[in-house]
């Protein structure tokens, strides 16, 4: 029995990883089956071997919290503005040109970070159970009675917060905790994420759901009875708010230079025609041709609130008061 | 007269257990036993010592906030309820399925045991996604025939989900209780005239006890603990919580707080069950085998029995088969095999060493408790409980945070993820090995030392060879478990995508 625990110690002791010269590591809060075709193309295209950890957004920032200055980690890869703007101390400035490069509506003002492809807000709808005269006209309206225990949402989820997040900015605290509050009094049903409230629908639990945009997109491509539409509110409304996926460099990275290697990758016109057509998404520079099941980005532009990115970096206030509502 | 004795061993007035406590007192335990036992301590310990530190990274002022919140009492029901249920209908169906396959003469005894542990091969969040496969949209009750059901959600559909999935570690101890019972005393007793039912109350149940408590034990623990069937469900519990926080809020504050509030759960449960089963003593005091159970004769009840064992089969893994296959269809062409394929090969590598090493480091941790009862002991194997509740996530962030600080050349390596394993699931481990040696006793053993072997030798030659017969198929069980656990662990996060489209 002492040679098989002998054995086995050597074993473990032997698969300790190691770093290779030429490489990169990457945590990605963006899915595997999305993004590893891309991660191959900047392998073969560099000949950077890229490491990539895959986890949720929020996970992987609280990891990268709380390995400090130890992080092995290169580059970031964050699913929302939400969780770039919490770890703005952990990365390390980027140079001027990077995001001047990105069209001015995603750019980041204090360049900590760039974003790597655009999104905006939406209401998802049953196409069974709800007529066109009964969709609501803006974010306010769905505390109405007529959508009393018919509405899903997300509290958890970091697309939502920073809808939250903007809804503060544009409208001030006590509005946007009287409005938490109605919809909460309103029986608003709570789910974990984009994809639950779009199965949610179908299922005929629920007749609304506020999500990103370019979620029902890859339900519809495999079914068209798919029986789910989405639709912006009116004009101006916060609800219509555009958010970003964005990358950083992770202060405590000692290959900084690989890891600026992997975000000019992802900003190339390749990467971004990439994004745009297998992730239903806006590309973040000009010269791509869009996806054309969604709304072009002049009239997203358009229709968008005037939030300006870089106000909604406060996730800290708006936890706070998802708190205070008793939603978190 | 051979007989098993329910009672207390106060001041080692019987032999058996009680009289290696007192031997306790002439031989200390060999250091091969306390130094995995010390490893033990050290590595469940860190995550609570972790949790305490980042609990008191909060202000004085919102402290009192954290602790007292309404929203914890809620949590705190809910997780109770949750854990009624699981127990509840776990035993309603692990208990006369472990009776039929051990008592009466129904056939095909060995395939019907091992479809009963079956099921514990399957995460515990496939199975709810197996229940919720059932109905909604994609739900193949309305793709195969058009009927749309409301999908199941909330404490009944994470109770069913778990009961499901966690029934067959209830099925196995059982099963191995009434194996080692010995059938002497209940056939004493219907020779007294005693009726089936008062037999079945009055000798069965009581020896029954620790089985149903260590296995009531760890399955209410990995209720507590578990996360993937309860975020499908929708049913806000501590676990549920406490990923919310960590994911949802970057809160690694009130997390820490309401993983603490759930260790002192586990504490108080702990404490509970000693009451519970403190005292009693399981193994035969006379000399002699005991010999198999006369099997009763099920007679038109057979039907009966089928019925219930076919249901059981159906519902814990028929579901999920056809679930998965249905669900395997709709997804087929663009399933990625290669990549199924490493996925596989990583989970054998991790999983495979795992359990082996978990299992030599219970027996030496389990043998302390059993044969030098004492604080060291006790603590232990309180401790390995401990362990096994704290939720992964935090135990994972305690390996990032203490590796991090003394070693960073462990840091994202393959042992540090065995170590977490070990430490996190050592409980599994144990179950079984005390249950063999409860009902080995000591006798023989002490036979064979006073026959002049070294307590080692001793061990080695009596105890082993007894213990390994017939744990097979448990081994294989916690193997498997720890495969699936694998992946809604975040300890694995660093791996795996548990959403493909984020």
């Amino acid at each position: 029995m002492k040679r098989t625990i002998l054995a086995s110690l050597g074993l473990v002791l032997g698969m300790t990883t190691f770093a290779l010269a030429e490489s990169v590591t990457i945590y990605s809060g963006r899915g595997e089956a999305l993004i590893a075709p891309l991660i191959r193309q900047f392998e073969a295209e560099s000949g950077i071997t890229a490491e990539v950890r895959y986890g949720g957004t929020s996970e992987l920032a609280t990891l990268l919290l709380e390995e400090g200055a130890n992080s092995p980690a290169d580059v970031f890869w964050a699913q929302d503005a939400g969780a770039l703007g919490a770890l703005s101390e952990a990365f390390a400035e980027l140079p001027a040109e990077v995001n001047g490069a990105v069209l001015e509506a995603f750019r980041s003002d204090a360049n900590k970070w760039v974003a790597t492809s655009g999104r905006n807000r939406v209401l998802i709808y049953s196409t069974e159970r709800v007529e066109e005269d009964d969709l609501p006209q803006g974010i306010a309206d769905l505390t109405d009675e007529k959508y009393k225990g018919r509405v899903a949402w997300a509290p958890t989820n970091g697309g939502f917060q920073a809808f939250v997040t903007a809804f503060r900015v544009a409208h001030g605290d006590e509005a946007t905790k009287e409005w938490l509050e109605g919809m909460i009094a309103n029986d608003a049903k709570v789910y974990r994420n984009n994809g639950t409230q779009i199965d949610a629908i179908a299922n005929g639990e629920v007749d609304f759901g506020l999500v990103n945009n370019y979620y029902l997109g890859r339900y519809t491509a495999r079914d068209a009875e798919f029986p789910v539409g989405q639709t912006p509110f009116a004009s101006g409304d916060i609800g219509n708010l555009i958010l970003v996926a964005g990358a950083g460099i992770v202060e405590a990275s000692d290959n900084k230079e690989n890891a600026q290697k992997f975000i000019d990758f992802l900003l190339s016109p390749a990467a971004q025609q990439f994004i745009t057509l297998q992730g239903y998404e806006y590309p973040v520079r000009s010269g791509i041709i869009p996806h054309d099941t969604l709304e072009s980005l002049e009239t997203v532009n358009e229709i968008s609130p005037q939030v300006d990115l870089n106000q909604i970096g406060d996730l800290e206030g708006t936890l706070a008061l998802l708190r205070e509502v008793g939603l978190l | 007269m051979r007989c098993f004795v329910r009672s207390a061993c106060y001041n080692g007035l019987v032999t058996g257990l009680s009289s290696h406590a007192r031997a306790g007192h002439k031989s200390r335990p060999s250091p091969l036993l306390v130094l995995p036992a010390l490893v033990v301590a050290l590595g469940t310990c860190l995550p609570a010592l972790y949790l305490l530190l980042r609990a008191f990274d909060a202000e004085p002022a919102q402290l009192g906030e954290i602790v007292f919140r309404q929203r914890n009492l809620l949590l705190l029901l809910n997780t109770l309820k949750l854990v009624a249920v699981v127990l509840v209908i776990g035993t309603l169906i692990a208990l006369p399925a472990a009776w039929l396959v051990t008592r009466t003469d129904i056939r095909f005894k060995k395939i019907l045991s091992f479809l009963m542990a079956l099921p514990l091969a399957m995460p515990g969040y496939v199975m709810a996604y197996a229940l919720l496969g059932i109905s909604g949209y994609y739900g193949f009750v309305r793709q195969w025939f058009g009927i749309a059901l409301p999908p199941l959600h909330g404490l009944w559909g994470a109770g069913l989900a778990l009961s499901l999935y966690t029934f067959p570690y209830l099925f196995l101890n059982l099963r191995a209780a009434f194996l080692g019972m010995d059938p002497a005393l209940e056939e004493s007793a219907q020779s007294l005239g005693r009726g089936r039912s008062e037999i079945f109350r009055r000798i069965i149940l009581p020896l029954l006890w620790p089985a149903l408590v260590a296995s009531w034990l760890i399955v209410g623990l990995y209720v507590v603990g578990d996360f993937g069937a309860i975020a499908l469900m929708r049913y806000e519990v501590f676990s549920y919580a406490i990923f919310t926080q960590y994911s949802g809020a970057f809160d690694r504050t009130y997390a820490a707080w309401l993983c603490l509030m759930l260790l002192v759960l586990t504490v108080a449960v702990l404490c509970l069950q000693r009451v519970v089963t403190r005292n009693m003593r399981f193994a035969s005091t006379g000399t002699g085998i005991p010999r198999p159970a006369r099997p009763i004769a099920l007679g038109r009840w057979a039907v009966l029995a089928w019925a219930f064992l076919v249901m059981v089969v159906l519902c814990s893994l028929g579901l999920p088969l056809l679930v998965l296959i249905h669900w395997m269809r709709l997804g087929l062409p663009e399933m990625d095999l290669a990549q199924l394929g490493r996925t596989a090969i990583g989970t054998l590598l991790a999983a495979g060493p795992a359990a082996l090493l978990t299992t030599t480091l219970a027996l030496p941790v389990v043998l302390l408790t059993l044969r030098h009862p004492g604080p060291l002991s006790s603590l232990v194997d309180r401790l390995a409980y401990l362990g096994y509740a704290t939720p992964p996530l935090a135990f994972a962030l305690a390996m990032v945070f203490f590796s991090l600080q003394a070693a960073p050349v462990l840091y994202q390596s393959y042992a540090l993820l065995l170590f977490a394993y070990m430490m996190s699931f050592l409980v599994l481990a144990f179950g079984p090995i005390r249950l063999a040696l409860l009902q080995i006793g000591t006798r023989q053993e002490e036979a064979a030392r006073g026959l002049g072997s070294t307590p080692a030798q001793a061990f080695v030659r009596v105890v082993l060879p007894r213990r390994c017969a017939g744990r097979l198929p448990q081994a294989a069980c916690s193997f498997s478990s720890w495969s699936s656990r694998n992946c809604r662990s975040p300890i694995w996060w660093l791996r795996r995508d548990m959403e493909p489209w984020q």
